[in-house]
Formats: structure tokens, sequence, C-alpha cells
């Protein structure tokens, strides 16, 4: 019969092509981490090192922190490498995590027009931010719980503009990625705040330049925790922990200080042993 | 304009190129995607000719519920999808999340529903010409089926590819079930967003014209195969 022969066939090539991408049972760890590391290309140039040192391969979810927390939180990563100190203790707090590492910081920068008309340029992101809100200039927020997010939110905070008062037209939450609300803010010329690796790295700058940079507060620290075995058994405990010990080692930490795009260096190992 | 004239000039150096990390992307991609065409077509094509020629009580809210699921958004299919195969998740102990075989699954979902629904127009407009000649050789309804399937196997054609365009084209449900992780679940469209994330537009746009061509190439092996077919044994 005709067609039972080629309803076989097809589920025989479908079975195939499958087959074909499951074979290799390589070894890996999963790795849940935030937008920032992976558009910023940092990953792209530290990865290769661990995995010819160690032999095991680093596979990437890039997303943004509460995300990737929450994908842990599932089960469904093997080490969390993120910058929201609050919420990483939270989640250690919780038993989802190990031990929370404090393993490299960069910085946040405001980036917006360079013609600056909120006149926001200085030192001082505080005072920054009050005249961005003063001047009712555009400002492009993230919007979706990421570390940035949860920084900008801070920084209003103690600002001491209370964002649902002074929430208008001028406040836009895009809801993305740095890499796409940077694209955001270069159509809208709107101010936003963006951490330095990814400004860096980020191509389509349009008219925009950093406005505020070199606050102290603008500190921008990452910790990389092991997914707790005792809630998800099937965790990769030795092969994520040696992750997690190479970059805190003399090696991985040099590692991480030699990406550099345009002669500047993105990542500051500041490990915590 | 430039970006547009840059974005020419990339994809035409990237093919020329023969980069060999976008030909694993291109590949991953037409695995994946042909894979799960290949799945839809084995469940939906049976199932389309029996709505076209069965009568059984709900035939009629089937045939709506499968038009309409044409509509499906990616990305919810994408996210039951992740639910199902996270850890957390029922099917969460074979530990397919973020793997090519879950973006298979997720695009197999979301193309089912195109093949079964074009399926059973092309062979219920065939039913309505061939019906009193079927009946009279004593044909059962799904001996009719499995005929009229055959027998329209030219057309069928268009309602595979276009459950393949949409799988090949689709970025909500890999990106969410797949990860985008480097080398092992990057496809084309997921590069695409990702090169958009880092605001490289021409690579982006460069990226986006070999997927086009890749898509358009596929079109016309499949056309001029029909045709070929069609003299053979038409």
């Amino acid at each position: 019969m005709i067609s039972r022969r080629l309803f076989c066939s097809a589920l025989a090539a479908a079975g195939l092509l499958g087959a074909g991408l499951t074979q290799a049972q390589e070894r890996f760890i999963t790795v849940s981490s935030t937008t920032s590391t992976e558009q910023s290309g940092f990953f792209g140039h530290l990865l290769p090192a661990f995995e010819k040192a160690a032999g095991i391969k680093v596979r990437v979810v890039a997303l943004g922190t509460g995300q990737a927390l929450d994908m842990a939180r599932r089960g469904d990563a093997d080490v969390v490498f993120v910058h929201d100190k609050a919420a990483e203790e939270k989640f250690v707090a919780e038993s989802f995590g190990v031990r929370r590492q404090e393993v490299m910081y960069n910085d946040f920068v405001v980036v917006g027009p360079k013609a600056d008309p909120a006149k926001a340029a200085g030192k001082d992101i505080l005072e920054g931010l009050r005249r961005i809100e003063a001047a009712k200039a555009p400002f492009v927020s993230r919007g979706d719980k990421s570390g940035t997010h949860a920084a900008e939110l801070r920084y209003w905070k103690v600002a001491g503009v209370d964002l649902d008062k002074a929430r208008g037209p001028w406040y836009r939450d895009t809801g993305s990625g740095m890499g796409p609300a940077l694209n955001t803010a270069a159509s809208m010329n709107a101010y936003i705040l963006a951490d330095r690796g990814t400004w860096l790295a980020f191509k389509n700058r349009g008219n925009m330049g950093i406005v505020v940079e070199g606050d102290t507060k603008l500190f921008n620290q990452y910790g990389v925790i092991l997914v707790n075995p005792a809630k998800h058994a099937h965790v990769k405990q030795a092969d994520g922990q040696k992750f997690i010990d190479w970059l805190v080692s003399p090696e991985g930490q040099k590692a991480i200080a030699g990406y550099k795009i345009g002669g500047e260096q993105l990542f500051f190992p500041n490990a915590s042993r | 304009m430039t970006t547009l004239g840059d974005s020419f000039l990339t994809a035409w150096q990237l093919v020329a190129a023969a980069d060999t990390q976008l030909g694993s992307i291109v590949w991953l991609s037409l695995r994946v995607s042909l894979a799960a065409t290949l799945i839809a077509c084995v469940v939906g094509m049976p199932v389309g000719a029996l709505l076209a020629v069965g009568r059984f009580p709900g035939r009629r809210v089937l045939i709506v519920l499968f038009n309409g699921l044409m509509g499906l958004p990616p990305v919810v299919v994408g996210l039951l999808v992740y639910l199902l195969l996270s850890r957390a998740g029922p099917l969460g102990q074979f530990g397919l999340l973020f793997s090519p075989t879950a973006m298979i699954i997720a695009q197999a979902i979301l193309v089912t529903p195109i093949v079964t629904a074009l399926t059973r127009q092309v062979v219920a407009d065939e039913w309505s010409e061939y019906r009193e000649q079927l009946r009279s050789l004593g044909a059962s309804r799904a001996r009719a089926a499995a005929t009229l399937l055959w027998d329209g196997r030219f057309s069928l054609t268009t309602a595979g590819l276009a459950g393949f365009g949409r799988a090949i084209a689709e970025v909500g449900a890999v990106m969410i079930v797949g990860g985008n992780i480097d080398g092992v679940t990057r496809v084309m469209t997921t590069t695409i967003a990702l090169e958009t994330s880092k605001g490289d537009l021409p690579l982006a746009l460069a990226l986006g014209f070999v997927l086009i061509a890749v898509v358009l190439s596929i079109n016309a092996v499949a056309y001029a195969l029909r045709g070929w077919a069609e003299r053979r044994w038409g």
C-alpha cells in the first residue's frame, strides 16, 4: 500500500533528521546568565578558555537576571551567573542556590543624546536622573525585571523620584533586553541606563553618547551561584562547581580582565574566594 | 539607505566566504524545520483527509479548531512546550529543554494545524468531485481518504511548504525552548534576533537575506521536483 509506505518513510526521515541532532553526547553544563554578558560578546571570549582547560562545554542561555534566576529555580540550569545582589541573596536564602560568590564587576552608565537637552551630564547619577525627570526628557526603561532594571528602579528611589507619580509619556517602559532597549533609545533620542559592556559593544549608536559615568553608586557586581542539587537532583554539581572554581581562580580572573573592546576593558575581576 | 546596501554586501560576503559557522546555523535551521514539517505532515495529512471525508460528531468543531489554530502564536507554543519540558514540568525527567529536539517538538505543534487545515481543503474539493465514483466502487471512508490523499499528492506539497515556511521563519518558540545557545540551538531566526539586540543591524539584515535565499531555494527545489514527478507519474 503506497500511502503506508510513504507514511513510514516520512517518519523514518523525520527520525533521521532528529537523530543527527541528539547524537552528540558531549559533556556540558547549562548556565543561565544575563543579556549583558552575552550581547557584549564577553562569553564568546571567556568560555573557549574554560572549555579548553576543563573539557566541559558551557551552554549559555541569556535572559534578564530575574528570568535567569527563575529558570534556575525551575531546575533548568546548573549555574547562575547574574548581577542583582539582592535577588541573588534571596535565591540562596530560599535554598535554590548553594552559595553566592562574587566574580567581577563593571559599571552602569547613563547614555543619552549628545546634545543633552536635560542637562544631565556629570558624575552624579541621582542628580542626573532628577534633571531628566524635571525636564520630562524621554527615558527608556528596560522594564523586564533584569538586574539593570532593578538598579534603575533603585536609583530613581534614592534620587527621591516617585515613579508612580512622575510616570508619564516621557518614561517608556519597553520590557526588552539591553540591546533592544538601546535600539529603542537610539531611535527616540532618549536617555537610558545601560551596563558599560553592552554599550561598548553596541553598534547602532546613532546620536548617543555617555552622559553620566563614574559615580561609585553605579558599581555593578556580578555573582555566580551553583544551583542546589538538594532541590534539583539532576544538577551537574561537580562540573558546575568546576566552572565556578575556574571563574574565581587566578586563571579565570585573568581571562575576564583580558576582554577588551577598542582597548577598553569591559569587566573587572574581583573574586571573593 | 546605506544600511540596506551594506546588508546586501555583507550577505553576499557571508555566502561567498562559505562561513562555516553560518553554514552550521543554516543546516541546523533546515534540519529542525524539516523534521518538524515531516512530523506535521505525517500527523496532519491523514487527520485532514479524514476530516474532509469523514462523518462523525464534532467534525465541524474540529474543522473550525484546526483552521483557528493556524494562527497559534509561536510564543505561546514556546511557553507551553517550555513548561512541559522544564525540569519542574511533567516531562522534565527527559532533560529535553534547550535541545534541538525541543525545538522540533515546538515547531511540529505550530505547523500541524496548518498542514491539517490545508490538507482538509484539498481533499474536500476532491471528495466533492469523486464522491459518487468512489462510492460506486464500494470504498470505505478511510479507504477513500487514503486514495484522495494519494491522488492529491501534488497539490498537497503546497500544504507541506506552507508549514515549512511557518516553521523556518518562526522565532518566538525556538527562542524560548532552545535558549539560543551558541553552537547547540542557535538557528537563523534567533541569530538575527541576537544581532539586532547587539545593534548590528546591517549584519542582522544580511542574515535575513541569507534566510530568505535559503527558503526560496527550498521552494524552487520542491517546485522542480513536483514538476518532474508529475511528468513521470502524474
